[in-house]
């Protein structure tokens, strides 16, 4: 099946490739100028949720698999940089481990439903019901017989003063707070070039041809099940990334990130920036994430209440999401002005031809 | 088993034998034989529900046969999966286009005939493949909003794109005006200097134009197999088709 | 002896409450192909209804049994007629929008009623298996799975509307040529649905704590079993909690309860790789 709103999704065109890197650069260098440490924390959390918004627009925009559980892997790479930074000091293995385990997780549950060629809802309930229990079985795990190595798990409470990434190879040098600005932002970079190279590359166009047709990518000679667990999987590793500097940006991690409404808050990233974009999902994270802070200052209402009447809303009234919308009203707005300039005496209306717009948009 | 005189080389190209289908209490096809040579071109007609296109599907790994072996040169492919028959070197263009709707004319292209080669023998494969369909004008176009004889060419232009040994057409003419129709008998008759062909088709001017050897499918059993001419010109088929039963 | 005695007891009692809990989000998935990820939340008002009721001086039976479908019910007719209806069809839209209403159902009802966790009293006292002692609400919950698979199976049986209802399942567009409008149907079976999850949350009520995000911890069992049942309403969730609900209570016997949902996880997450399409998407295909 289709996802009725992944409609646009092809490669985006180099020039705003290059928009979005050079932006981001910008960011990464000009922020330690502008603000003072206060919001350069809050912007490194955000950069780890933007990360968080990349594995699920990726997994769902461009390999149109159903993954509502995208929270089990952000919780166990979080986890697994926890442990294993209490347990080896240095904090370079563990960001490592942070992308592998979830990855590794990922492989196996893949494997079981892809290989068991369930259907795409089934995949959307079986990844949201892993989220729950992993949520419920960490729950569970307060008491010191719980405990790997020197890191307790410590149930509810999570797991305290997660040591921050050093410098690589020198366990006392933690980054401050500039230095975690400058790797949660780099490395979001570095996955939105990744990803895009992905996309260009053959792998890449084989995943998006079976989010299109499925039955003619099999035909040709590709196993989709295969594509799809490679997706899943990737998508995995960058969550666990995420999830790794989201437990560096908080310093702590408790079973919260496996909860259904984080799930729930990715999706709403990806849905209200746009399906089938890498740029929407990060600006729908920041966007959102923007909000809830912005709301979380009264107590009036639940900020649950809000996040599920955007979601309703998006879903009924703007399926497509932010981006698209916006950049096919600068495609009409361009195409009109044109046609106008166009509409003088001998010149040829059918010039302002749509197609060809459109071939040199991705 | 029918009225074949020409000797047949050793080794057959396809060979069904006893392929059955069965779906809850329906035999959609029974027991049926069925063996094609290297470069021939076969066209399979019968009314509506005969098994053609189930057939078809047994052949290219979407259904697993009930019953039946299925093989192809040396390979044993019953019940193998579609991408490992499409592998073994087997196209099919099916009834309803499978394409890839979201992506343009050459993407869909590119796809197909990407799969074991470098980067830039896959672009001027492509290249080649548009041109010789005369897509070339509409290479950038999303497959999506091509009118239907439009979508028909990208999928015959992926099916040629990935090098079939076996080409496997399920109502190619199906929504086509009179010229298109033209041709794709043309083309047809092209590729099957190297490829051999298997035709569905409904249109009986158009089996004329194309075919050999005609096989005729009837309640998912095989009426009777013969030279175009004989076929066409036989009781039970012209029975078959306007619906009354000579078994 | 006794020991078995109670496991059998509980075993029996797990597997209603797997049932109960499932039967609501079986109805939706099975007639309208929808996944109702707000079914925990509908679980969730119908112990909320209850709750209110119990503390406004209404008798619990009432408060417990007959007003949270009724309420949750008429709770989900108005949410079908506001969200669902515009997206049928859209299997992923449906998802996406219940996941939605069930965020902002866990929103409203901690803004109304605060984070915290409310009870119940239990209406009915505990008895003796042997040397063991075990509580007579079991009975309550056992009574409550067996009539509403009994109730849902003579609908589905022997009215009209159930007829009319296995028509539309098969095929929308045969109801409507029979003048009735599938438009209907589906609001319909979307607000029974929604019922027997108040009917479950009412029922559940007394033994778990009533809280807005209490959905969760049932929702997770319920997709399984869903999933494990297959196509078949009835059968598939009997036969599924069956399966599931011995596996379950054997195992969270042995350890904790949660360590019998995750192998409850793993057994469905074994069985899909060998039925895809559920137990009743194999065998029993034709049944109810």
């Amino acid at each position: 099946m289709i996802p009725t709103t992944a409609r646009s999704g092809t490669i985006a065109g180099p020039a705003g490739f290059l928009a979005v890197v050079a932006c981001g650069l910008a960011l990464l260098f000009g922020a330690p100028h502008v603000t003072e440490s206060f919001g350069l924390v809050q912007m490194t959390g955000f950069a780890a949720l933007a990360m968080f918004a990349l594995s699920q627009g990726f997994v769902w925009g461009y390999g149109g698999i159903m993954s509502f559980g995208q929270a089990a892997f952000l919780g166990l790479g979080g986890y697994a940089y926890a442990v294993s930074v209490i347990n080896l000091g240095d904090s370079t293995l563990p960001v490592l481990i942070a992308i592998a385990v979830p990855m590794l997780f990922a492989a196996a549950l893949g494997y079981f439903m892809f290989f068991g060629r369930i259907s795409d809802a089934y995949v959307g309930v079986i990844t949201l019901t892993v989220s729950v229990i992993l949520f419920q079985l960490f729950n569970t795990t307060s008491g010191s017989q719980y405990r790997i190595g020197q890191a307790e798990l410590g149930g509810f409470n999570g797991i305290p003063a997660i040591p921050v990434i050093n410098r690589i190879g020198e366990p006392g040098e933690q980054l401050d707070i500039e230095g975690l600005w400058a790797v949660a932002m780099s490395a979001l970079i570095l996955v939105y070039v990744l990803l895009r190279a992905i996309l260009a590359s053959r792998l890449g166009r084989v995943i998006v041809a079976i989010r299109e047709n499925e039955t003619r990518a099999q035909l040709i000679g590709y196993d989709p099940r295969l594509y799809k667990l490679l997706a899943f999987t990737i998508s995995a590793g960058i969550a666990g990334l995420a999830g790794c500097l989201y437990a560096n940006w908080g310093g702590f991690i408790s079973p919260t990130v496996f909860g259904l409404s984080m799930s729930a808050q990715v999706i709403i990233y990806v849905l209200v920036g746009g399906l089938g974009t890498l740029i929407g999902p990060m600006l729908g994270a920041v966007l959102i994430q923007s909000l809830i802070i912005a709301a979380g200052t009264q107590s009036m209402v639940d900020s649950n209440l809000g996040l599920g009447l955007v979601l309703v809303g998006f879903v009924l009234l703007v399926p497509e999401g932010l981006v698209p919308v916006a950049r096919r009203l600068v495609v009409g707005a361009a195409e009109r002005f044109t046609a106008r300039k166009r509409a003088t005496p001998g010149a040829e209306p059918a010039a302002a031809n749509p197609a060809l717009a459109e071939g040199g948009g991705r | 088993m029918n009225g074949l005189t020409a000797p047949r080389p050793l080794r057959p190209l396809l060979r069904a034998e006893g392929a059955t289908m069965r779906f809850g209490g329906v035999t959609a096809v029974d027991a049926v034989d069925f063996t094609l040579d290297e470069v021939e071109l076969r066209c399979l007609i019968g009314p509506n529900g005969a098994g053609k296109s189930t057939f078809f599907k047994m052949l290219t790994g979407q259904l697993t046969p009930s019953a039946g072996r299925i093989r192809f040169r040396d390979a044993d492919i019953t019940g193998a999966h579609p991408h490992e028959i499409a592998r073994l070197g087997v196209g099919i263009k099916t009834q309803v286009p499978n394409v890839f709707n979201g992506l343009s004319v050459r993407e869909n292209v590119f796809i197909a005939g990407g799969r074991r080669k470098s980067l830039a023998r896959t672009k001027r494969f492509v290249d080649e493949t548009l041109e010789r369909l005369r897509l070339t004008a509409i290479a950038g176009r999303m497959v999506g909003q091509l009118a239907h004889g439009q979508r028909q060419w990208v999928e015959i232009a992926t099916v040629l794109a990935q090098e079939p040994e076996l080409i496997l057409l399920d109502e190619p003419a199906a929504g086509m005006t009179h010229e298109e129709v033209h041709r794709t008998a043309e083309l047809i008759r092209e590729i099957n200097r190297t490829h051999a062909v298997i035709v569905v088709e409904h249109d009986m001017p158009f089996i004329r134009m194309i075919a050999k050897t005609v096989t005729v499918f009837n309640q998912g059993r095989i009426l009777m197999q013969d030279e175009v001419g004989r076929v066409l010109a036989d009781q039970r088929v012209r029975d078959v088709y306007l619906g009354k039963q000579a078994a | 002896m006794d020991l078995v005695g109670l496991l059998g007891f509980n075993v029996f009692t797990g597997v209603a409450t797997l049932a109960l809990i499932t039967l609501g989000l079986g109805v939706i998935y099975g007639m309208m192909r929808i996944i109702n990820l707000a079914h925990g939340e509908f679980m969730m008002l119908g112990a909320y209804t209850a709750v209110v009721a119990v503390d406004a001086g209404v008798n619990i039976w009432v408060a417990m049994l007959v007003l949270p479908p009724l309420i949750v019910g008429l709770i989900g007719l108005l949410i079908e007629r506001a969200v669902i209806r515009f997206l049928y069809g859209r299997m992923m839209d449906t998802m996406l929008a219940t996941w939605g209403i069930s965020l902002g159902l866990i929103g409203l009802v901690t803004t109304l009623y605060g984070n915290v966790v409310r009870g119940v009293s239990t209406p009915v006292g505990s008895f003796e298996i042997g040397r063991y002692g075990a509580s007579l609400y079991s009975l309550v919950i056992i009574a409550a799975a067996l009539a509403a698979l009994g109730g849902m199976l003579a609908l589905l049986r022997l009215t009209r509307f159930g007829l009319i209802l296995r028509a539309t399942m098969q095929n929308p567009r045969m109801a409507a040529a029979l003048g009735v409008s599938p438009d209907r149907i589906y609001m319909a079976t979307f607000a029974l649905g929604a019922g027997l999850a108040g009917l479950a949350g009412g029922v559940l009520a007394p033994i778990s704590g009533v809280s807005p995000a209490m959905g969760a911890a049932y929702i997770a069992r319920a997709f399984i079993t869903v999933l494990g049942g297959g196509p078949a309403i009835i059968t598939g969730t009997g036969l599924a909690a069956s399966l599931f609900g011995t596996i379950n209570e054997l195992v969270a016997f042995r350890t904790t309860p949660v360590i019998g949902d995750v192998v409850l996880l793993l057994a469905a997450v074994l069985l899909i790789r060998v039925l895809p399409q559920g137990i009743t998407g194999r065998y029993l295909r034709r049944s109810l």
